[in-house]
């Protein structure tokens, strides 16, 4: 064009415009929620065995169908919620009057094609009200992405021991460099007890370390238990939904709680989609975890966010595949947890589908660091965001399980987990934390203000904590001979939580006296106003004295 | 760099041509394509004795269907950065093509198997980048270099250059880990596409070739 119109150029230099978009393209799979290649449902029973699922066969089943006929779909109940009009079934997970209970026995007689059926037939705000309703947990809450590119260990204590005390109730991290993460997992628990008794915490890398740090008592659960919904992605990753299984009964055995991941996108992001939508795919994904008898997934497209990102209804998508993980009863972990976008607009919608009707862990996780420090590429929300939020739950009366805090008591607690952890370095023959660090991490934004450290020597010292077999009750004798005495309780409390393993029920954390909150005892039972979880009282006191906030006396 | 649809549709243009195979090499199609690369395959890969050597594995795309990495650095360039940085250690680069994936990881591990120092570089079409170790996991890794936009040109040498001292049993300081939380933004679309085209040439029931490159 020779001569341009100005509001098109103003438009054009918006951050919404620098994000990738891409038209559907059906034939490899690039497409929300609804593929003329996905199956219609149906389903056949014989002798209490599915013999045909979504007009296949028994003896045309791939393995992820083998695996959902067999130990997914409760065959008592799939004739009578298979011949339910899929409409009538969306209508029931939006009705007040329909409890959660009675939704619930329905959807384990399902199959995949019935779900996404259903789905598409929910426009966001009726999913957002599917998803107040059938969410396990009464109680919303949060986790936390802690982590840093130079993965240095006193800031991650430090940050750690922040986003715990801010009020997340899990805390995930990872590495930049592989070989740092028992360091990183041992960082992030330091922390986190310092900051917050009972906050869960983990360290996702390759599945056979991290179960090791697990058993170690490194980390207090796991969660990149990664499936997926077409049986060529799995073989890519040397795995089976047995394989999967065997791995989450290994957890489950240790007392460690666990999830698995999933998430759209993922398989045409590995090129196997086999042209279906992206929903459909994703729901196999859900349905292989209900059958594997994990407790939760964490989904929501997660890190292929930039796939259903970029084409049509690929947000409400997003919400979809959440819904259907609560609609089979199991936590939620709901995504939030990477950048898909440059508009600060785009990104605050995409986080209001699951902050508003509340899920077990809205963020999974939110950046309680600066995003050019989170080494999952980025969150959608990071630690500058952190007073938006406050106004957020202040403005609409909704808990997204942060509270107002004040700057010294951050920086006190900052200083507390640094500490804690140069002790635990000094007493495990780590290389040592310095008190330059130690106040470096006190006030630091990110690892711009942190000191390098070497980083060789780092890796060999932590191969060798590795062949001593040192463990969690090695950190426990650390703090305590350093007189850390409440943060080594707060780990060996971690410790014994393994040991009765309560907290391996639905949708369980820990409050700070380590009772378990879960979906057992903190059962959601929301049936319309009036009921469910409710932001008031007391709670509602803690988080509207946001400190920006002017009092009428001081006018 | 701004990904415009216009490229975007370009690429789908492309893989769509090629699905039906109708088309020619993505080298002719699109002209700012980098040029293919001259391999030469001399017969099955087998495990190597020589303990100086790296071996760096790379998908059946690589340097032929596709030409360049996603920021547009020619994949003769790539070779030439990883040879030359396991060259400046004093050590031999050997090129193996691994027809039965496209996932890095295990392209790299296979390459780590496939060397007789039993240090592995895998290398996919777009830059993803994987440092590995014969003794490790698959999905376990010496160094990752998992945001394919933040490899350039220098990481690419440094890669070899690390690779190598791994090989002569050394401790490398990693090369500097970098993060980009707009990457996947701008470019997690087209990777996706790249990906699809990429799987397209893997040949799953065919053995990891011996490969030479005029470069």
């Amino acid at each position: 064009m020779v001569r341009r119109q100005k509001r098109f150029e103003v438009l054009e230099k918006r951050a919404v415009n620098q994000d990738g978009f891409i038209k559907e393209w059906i034939d490899v799979g690039l497409v929300a929620m609804d593929s003329p290649n996905d199956p219609e449902p149906s389903i056949k029973i014989t002798n209490g065995k599915v013999i045909e699922m979504d007009g296949k066969s028994r003896k045309d089943f791939d393995m992820i169908d083998t695996w959902i006929a067999d130990h997914t779909i409760v065959a008592d109940v799939a004739e009578e919620a298979m011949a339910l009009d899929s409409l009538d079934i969306a209508r029931m997970l939006v009705d007040i009057n329909v409890p959660r209970a009675e939704i619930v026995r329905l959807s384990v007689g399902m199959t995949p094609a019935k779900y996404v059926d259903i789905l598409k037939r929910m426009n966001v705000v009726e999913l957002m009200m599917a998803m107040q309703k059938l969410r396990p947990r009464r109680t919303p809450s949060n986790q936390a992405h802690v982590t840093n590119v130079k993965d240095t260990p006193a800031l991650l204590a430090a940050d750690a021991a922040e986003a715990a005390y801010r009020g997340f109730s899990e805390l995930e991290t990872t590495v930049g460099v592989g070989r740092y993460a028992p360091m990183n997992a041992l960082s992030i628990l330091v922390g986190s007890q310092t900051g917050r008794p009972g906050v869960l915490t983990q360290c996702a890398v390759e599945e056979s370390l991290e179960l090791t740090m697990g058993m170690r008592g490194l980390t207090a659960y796991a969660e990149t238990v990664s499936v997926y919904g077409t049986e060529q992605v799995f073989m890519d990753g040397d795995d089976t939904p047995w394989s999967k299984a065997f791995l989450a009964s290994a957890y489950a055995s240790r007392g460690l709680k666990m999830r698995f991941t999933s998430g759209t996108g993922s398989e045409v992001q590995m090129g196997y989609a086999e042209g279906k939508s992206m929903l459909y795919l994703e729901i196999r994904c859900v349905m292989i975890t209900k059958g594997a008898g994990v407790q939760g997934l964490q989904n929501g497209s997660i890190s292929v966010v930039g796939v259903p990102g970029a084409v049509p209804a690929g947000v409400r998508t997003m919400l979809a595949e959440n819904i259907a993980t609560v609609l089979n009863d199991m936590e939620v972990a709901s995504g939030n947890d990477q950048t898909f976008t440059h508009s600060p607009i785009r990104n605050t919608a995409r986080m209001l589908m699951q902050f508003l009707p509340g899920t077990d862990l809205i963020f999974s996780g939110y950046s309680a660091v600066p995003n050019y420090d989170n080494m999952f590429a980025g969150s959608t929300h990071d630690c500058d965001d952190y007073d938006d939020m406050l106004v957020l739950q202040r403005d609409l009366q909704v808990d997204m399980s942060l509270r107002p805090v004040k700057e010294e008591d951050v920086i006190a607690i900052r200083n507390k987990g640094a500490m804690a952890l140069q002790a635990v370095f000094d007493e495990l023959r780590l290389p040592p934390i310095t008190d330059d660090e130690v106040d470096a991490a006190t006030y630091a934004h990110g690892s711009k203000d942190m000191p390098d450290r070497n980083v060789p020597e780092d890796l060999r010292s932590i191969d060798e904590l590795m062949k001593r077999e040192i463990t969690g009750l090695d950190v426990v004798l650390a703090l305590a001979k350093h007189g850390f005495n409440d943060v080594a309780q707060s780990v060996l409390n971690m410790l014994k939580g393994k040991v009765s393993g309560d907290y391996l029920q639905t949708s369980a954390i820990f409050d700070e006296n380590f009772n378990v909150v879960a979906a057992i005892n903190d059962l959601n039972d929301y049936e319309g106003p009036g009921t469910g979880y409710r932001l008031e009282g007391e709670r509602w006191e803690l988080l509207k004295d946001i400190r920006a906030a002017i009092s009428p006396e001081d006018v | 760099m701004n990904i415009s649809e216009d490229m975007v549709k370009e690429i789908i243009i492309e893989v769509l041509q090629q699905m039906k195979g109708e088309g020619e090499p993505a080298t002719s199609q699109v002209k700012e394509q980098a040029r293919a690369l001259q391999f030469q395959e001399i017969g099955e890969a087998k495990p190597g004795t020589n303990v100086n050597e790296v071996v760096i594995g790379i998908p059946p795309a690589f340097g032929t269907a596709m030409t360049q990495t996603i920021i547009n650095i020619p994949h003769r360039d790539v070779l030439s950065e990883v040879m030359a940085g396991i060259e400046e250690e004093g050590l031999k680069a050997r090129i193996v093509k691994v027809n039965r994936t496209a996932d890095v990881g295990f392209i790299a591990h296979e390459a780590a198997k496939l060397s007789g120092s039993g240090i592995g570089i895998g290398i996919i079409s777009r830059g993803t980048t994987v440092i590995h170790q014969r003794d490790l996991a698959p999905l376990q890794n010496l160094e990752l270099f998992s945001q394919s936009p933040l490899v350039e040109r220098e990481t690419f040498r440094a890669i070899g250059r690390n690779a190598a001292q791994y090989a002569k049993g050394e401790s490398p300081s990693p090369v500097p880990v970098r993060n980009d939380p707009m990457a996947r933004p701008k470019y997690q679309g087209l990777a996706a596409l790249l990906h699809n085209k990429e799987v397209q040439y893997v040949k799953p029931d065919m053995p990891s070739m011996e490969m030479t490159v005029r470069l």
